[in-house]
């Protein structure tokens, strides 16, 4: 990564750009022409300072000839460089709107284990700011490359044709003004790279404390946490110094080389003048060619710091989109239709981290329209189970089946259909409440919607909200309760009516009498689907069909109420204690 | 954009320095076209090559001069806008830090997040930028004109035409994107939004295989974005070709002024010249300034919007003042609470009055929306009443300095949240300086004692957002994080949801049993969690339904009955 050039990353932009190929040509073409154009001017201004020699001297007819002559051609070198610069934003804002569609394509297909380990902020970092850091260079590389290029070329060759000697003077001095720029942005990337770590750092912590902001507040945190984030900022303060100051070093310097080229030009210019070789006028546009030589030169080396930085922001960009995404569906997976219901475990292996085996041998087999109750203490493994039914996370060893197929030959969207899945943590997104429950079921007709909003008792605080399922909705429900959120979130399930239904604690924040009515509802919903649910409620566990109690992961006991109860165990234990108390 | 001015403070020094060093390095460049002009007229025409050689030394000179002013211009510039974005996130930090919870509710996280993230990062570019350049170019552009007044009057009048011309179109061309970058910005708030909140419920998202959808709406903003970025390129594009075109047609009038001059005697050959580079020196000026106003209307746009969120006063009146501690036994008293929530439409708590003494045990229960969690939160004044009064300790609430307020009280919210950090450190966010048999206190308390030791103790790293642990084990957590407070009042809000009944009732019981036996708010869904509080207040529709004792209430509320009859007869079956 020391390299200058992240030719690799640089490969990846053009992969990008490929699909703008022919407005890049016509770019290109433009940016010759315009060059061009422009280039010629400073020809026309000499040959009209030829004309003017001195008093009683001037040659009116031919100055104005020339005169019209710039006229024109300024004119249209104005109109061609916006069409260009039009091209060129075109072609900039199109890729990076490419690439951030593809990162978060890439989002919905990357294992839940990534997203899990990375903290969001930094993943949203990645995606907004550093596309737009790297949308900046990119824009200043395309704008100032291309004319850059041709503006060095297209000189060189005018001032071929005026006068080899001062260009050949103009053309040994310039290469020290790369070696200075290419050096100086040698030394700066690395501290780019370093100020991009620190501040993908404080924009998570940022994310973090901002998100939890009421929580730093209730504890009085207001003045620690600022003492960290101090901390952070103190060190972004330092690492951005370095790299804004060297980096910024790059113009003055190419500057003073192009100072001492100009000075070149003047003193050979002026000295084959004397020699008379070269008309005051040529020198004129010679001098004014030194400049313009140059210039692209700071400017290319301005733009390669810029693109540098850009590269940086790049490359953290395409490791995301290159992350290894989920193993994808085979191509003969099968097309799971309305299951029946009937789902097995054999022998099922599992552990988040290599160190620590969390699931060990477990065996189950839920017939169709079965109600498995997974019990246990916190963090004994029931939502790992959830995970796992759903294909959050593939088994390490062993199989689940659904319909006597291994989930991991079904379609992952056909095998997702076929479950019904209510969280302890709801999730709403901003949109109005309909869009929230019709998540569902997207062709849904509004009587369905109503229809699944009463069946989960939603629809009576909805009819109270100011715009009714019209209402919008901030980010993560916003002012809504916590139990009115998890009342949408039923009512999403209620509108699928899929075969399997996973209700993890679903209930918990919901009120009894509520729930109850809720239970009600479910109980007919499950009538002939098979269900799992976990959940610390009692009343909800004594009627199913299978209890699994888990404890540090493996299943310990299993059985129905009355079977449990009478091996008096662990279940009955925790049966016993809700009435001791 | 200009109040943020004030945070350049502790850097004035660098401020003033950084400009002054690069108007050196302008005012040397202004004496380039003389020197070239000399050249023509003193060496050329006189064929005096020692002249040459001299004149061209000292153009080296003004180069290497220059280089020694620009580096010290870029070393403090950069200093300056570095430490003045530093001062301003610290500033705009510990600001939000200040707001309610009801403007944490209106304005939105990650509006707050964008601000400090990506805003700040562009005014820092736009703040260096404008230091190095803003004076330099205008500078630069100006010494022009007077320069070429020095060679010939009647053709810098083409200056002084041409001047404001282009300063006319740089600056409406400016004021026309200010607008437009703010609008771009805006839409590019809605992609990151999506995008935070499809990371947040991907869960969710797969289980309705929503992903398409998802996806659709995204590009269908990201495209928004685009072409708003598109609109505003479109007319910022325009500055350079204008700005050019309008040089080239005053160098066209200065040339055939210049020959006028010429033929009539007063000028020279030479100073035609340097007249024409003193123009061109504007057009590469120009350019320059063209790209730093692109830059600096980005930025201020983006200064404006941080202006905006400092401008925003935090809405929770303080008293600085401690009052004076008056000796009561009744710690918690409301009297015809009211609340209703910003922009909602009806009252979330209405007519609330009850009293708590010392050391008490409170149930709070009631149907999901019928205000128990607004009913608690009154007390550490998370939202202020709307009218009526909530005292403690004799005292109105919005008497006391918020920070005493909540030493007082520790609350723990349905939503378990913890930070990235070890155990400790999680847990000391209730008391900064909690040794290690303290912290294990508080999590035997909380149950977490045995999990915690299983997880590898206290040095247990835990991830963002809680990650890596579930549920239960969060909120146990959180519970120890609020006890090791030794809080007078305990507020439970729902934060034992996740526990199996023997845990809670375990919980409940060394709650029961700590030595300075604050008083406790249980809020809960469950009237086994809260059957044997003193007290039991029952709420419905954020109404008082009820108030007293288990048995009482059994006997006299309705609803209480209803919700303990839906929770035990069935079990007891």
């Amino acid at each position: 990564m020391k390299d200058k050039f992240d030719t690799g990353t640089l490969r990846k932009v053009f992969q990008y750009i490929k699909h703008y190929r022919f407005l890049l040509l016509g770019s290109i073409i433009l940016a010759a022409v315009t060059v061009a154009m422009t280039l010629y001017i400073p020809i026309l201004i000499g040959r009209a300072i030829d004309f003017i020699i001195g008093k009683a001297d001037v040659n009116f007819q031919a100055v104005l000839k020339i005169l019209l002559q710039i006229g024109i051609i300024a004119s249209v070198t104005a109109l061609l460089q916006w069409v260009m610069n039009i091209i060129n934003n075109k072609i900039t804002f199109h890729v990076i709107r490419d690439i951030r569609d593809e990162a978060f394509k890439k989002i919905q297909i990357l294992p839940l284990k990534f997203l899990d380990k990375h903290p969001h902020g930094e993943i949203v970092s990645r995606l907004i700011s550093d596309t737009d850091q790297f949308a900046e260079g990119l824009l200043m590389g395309f704008t100032q490359l291309f004319t850059g290029i041709t503006t060095i070329i297209g000189t060189f060759l005018f001032m071929l044709s005026i006068n080899w000697i001062i260009t050949a003077v103009v053309v040994i001095l310039t290469p020290l003004s790369l070696l200075v720029a290419s050096f100086i942005a040698n030394r700066t990337y690395n501290m780019f790279k370093i100020q991009s770590e620190i501040r993908a750092k404080q924009t998570s912590f940022i994310n973090e404390m901002i998100s939890n902001q009421k929580v730093v507040q209730a504890f009085s945190r207001e003045a620690k946490t600022l003492e960290e984030f101090d901390k952070v900022n103190e060190k972004l303060e330092k690492s951005s110094l370095r790299a804004i100051f060297y980096s910024s070093l790059t113009n003055p310097s190419t500057r003073f080389i192009n100072n001492v080229i100009y000075a070149g030009v003047g003193l050979t210019g002026a000295l084959a003048a004397v020699g008379g070789s070269i008309s005051v006028g040529g020198l004129t546009s010679f001098l004014s060619y030194a400049n313009q030589y140059t210039k692209p030169f700071n400017e290319i080396s301005g733009v390669i710091t810029e693109f540098q930085n850009a590269l940086a922001c790049a490359s953290r960009i395409f490791d995301l989109i290159e992350e290894e995404p989920q193993v994808p569906d085979s191509d003969d997976a099968i097309i799971l239709k309305i299951a029946s219901g009937k789902v097995d475990l054999n022998n099922v292996e599992f552990s988040y981290t290599i160190d620590r085996k969390l699931i060990k041998n477990l065996n189950l087999n839920v017939k169709p329209g079965q109600r498995v109750a997974i019990i246990g203490p916190t963090g004994s493994g029931k939502t790992t189970i959830i995970n796992l039914l759903m294909r959050f996370y593939d088994v390490n060893d062993g199989s689940i089946e659904m319909d006597d197929i291994d989930i991991r030959d079904i379609t992952r969207r056909s095998l997702r259909r076929n479950f019904g899945m209510v969280l302890q943590e709801t999730w709403l997104k901003s949109g109005t409440i309909r869009d929230n429950i019709v998540i569902g079921k997207s062709d849904a007709t509004e009587t369905e919607i109503i229809e699944a909003a009463k069946a989960s008792h939603a629809h009576s605080f909805i009819k109270r909200l100011p715009y009714g399922y019209d209402t919008i909705i901030g980010e993560d429900g916003g002012s809504l309760s916590q139990g009115e959120k998890q009342l949408l979130c039923i009512a999403r399930v209620m509108l699928a009516l899929p075969p399997v239904l996973i209700l993890d604690e679903a209930t918990s924040s919901i009120d009894t009498r509520t729930e109850l009515k809720i239970q009600e509802a479910f109980a007919k919903m499950m009538k002939g689907r098979t269900s799992f649910i976990v959940a610390h409620r009692l009343s909800t566990i004594v009627e199913a069909d299978t209890i699994l109690v888990l404890k540090n992961g493996s299943i310990i006991e299993q059985g129905n109420h009355r079977e449990l109860l009478n091996k008096n165990g662990f279940y009955a234990r925790l049966y016993n204690s809700q009435f001791t108390v | 954009m200009v109040k943020l001015f004030i945070y350049f403070k502790g850097y004035i020094k660098e401020s003033i320095l950084g400009p002054l060093f690069k108007l050196l390095e302008a005012t040397l460049e202004l004496f380039v076209p003389l020197v070239v002009a000399a050249i023509i007229d003193t060496g050329i025409k006189n064929s005096d090559r020692s002249y040459i050689i001299r004149m061209c030394l000292i153009l080296v000179l003004l180069g290497l001069a220059g280089l020694v002013f620009s580096v010290i211009a870029q070393y403090f510039a950069a200093k300056a806008a570095v430490g003045f974005i530093k001062k301003l996130k610290q500033k705009l930090f510990s600001h939000i830090q200040t707001f309610s919870f009801t403007q944490l509710d209106t304005i939105g996280t990650s509006t707050l997040i964008t601000r400090m993230t990506n805003d700040m990062n562009q005014l820092q570019t736009g703040v260096n930028l404008s230091l190095r350049l803003l004076l330099r170019s205008p500078f630069v552009v100006f010494g022009a004109m007077v320069m070429a007044f020095t060679i010939d009057v009647k053709a810098a009048l083409v200056f002084v035409a041409a001047i404001p011309v282009l300063s006319a179109v740089v600056f409406g061309i400016m004021i026309w994107c200010i607008p437009l970058y703010r609008k771009v910005q805006e839409r590019l708030d809605k992609v990151l939004g999506l995008a935070r909140e499809n990371l947040t419920g991907v869960r969710v998202i797969r289980a309705f295989n929503t992903e398409e959808n998802e996806i659709r709406e995204f590009e269908e903003k990201n495209d928004e974005h685009t072409i708003m970025q598109k609109h505003v390129g479109r007319i910022s594009s325009l500055m350079n070709p204008i700005t050019y075109l309008i040089i080239n047609l005053a160098i066209i009038a200065l040339v055939y002024t210049g020959a006028i001059r010429v033929e009539s005697g007063i000028i020279t050959q030479g100073a035609v010249v340097a007249l024409y580079n003193y123009m061109s020196q504007i057009l590469v000026e120009l350019i320059k300034l063209a790209n730093l106003i692109i830059n600096i209307t980005k930025s201020v746009a983006c200064g404006n919007r941080i202006q905006a969120v400092l401008e925003i006063e935090p809405d929770i009146e303080e008293n600085d003042k401690t009052p004076e501690k008056m000796k009561s036994d009744i710690v918690v008293e409301f009297k015809d609470v009211y609340l209703r929530y910003k922009n909602a439409g009806d009252d979330s708590l209405s007519n609330i009055n009850f009293k708590v003494r010392r050391g008490e045990t409170i149930g709070i229960i009631g149907g999901t929306g019928s205000g128990k969690s607004s009913l608690v939160n009154l007390i550490p004044r998370f939202y202020d009443a709307t009218s009526g009064e909530v005292i403690i300790e004799s005292i109105n609430i919005k008497d006391y300095p918020v920070e005493q307020l909540r030493k007082k009280i520790a609350a723990v919210p349905q939503k378990a949240v913890l930070f990235k950090g070890t155990v400790r450190e999680n847990i000391r966010w209730g008391k900064n300086d909690a040794s290690d048999e303290e912290i294990y206190e508080a999590l035997t308390i909380s149950q977490a004692k045995e999990m915690v030791e299983s997880k590898g103790g206290l040095d247990y790293e835990i991830e963002q957002g809680g990650r890596n642990l579930s549920g239960g084990q969060k909120q146990r957590l959180t519970i120890a994080r609020a006890l090791i407070k030794k809080p007078e009042i305990l507020i439970l809000d729902d934060s034992a949801s996740a526990l199996d009944y023997a845990t809670d009732a375990a919980f409940r019981k060394s709650i029961r049993e700590m030595e300075h036996t604050p008083t406790v708010f249980i809020v809960s869904q469950r009237t086994s969690s809260i059957q044997y509080a003193d007290n039991i207040i029952v709420l419905e529709d954020g109404k008082i339904a009820g108030i007293g004792k288990h048995h009482e209430l059994m006997e006299s509320c309705q609803v209480y009955r209803e919700i303990y009859d839906s929770q035990f007869k069935k079990e007891g079956a």
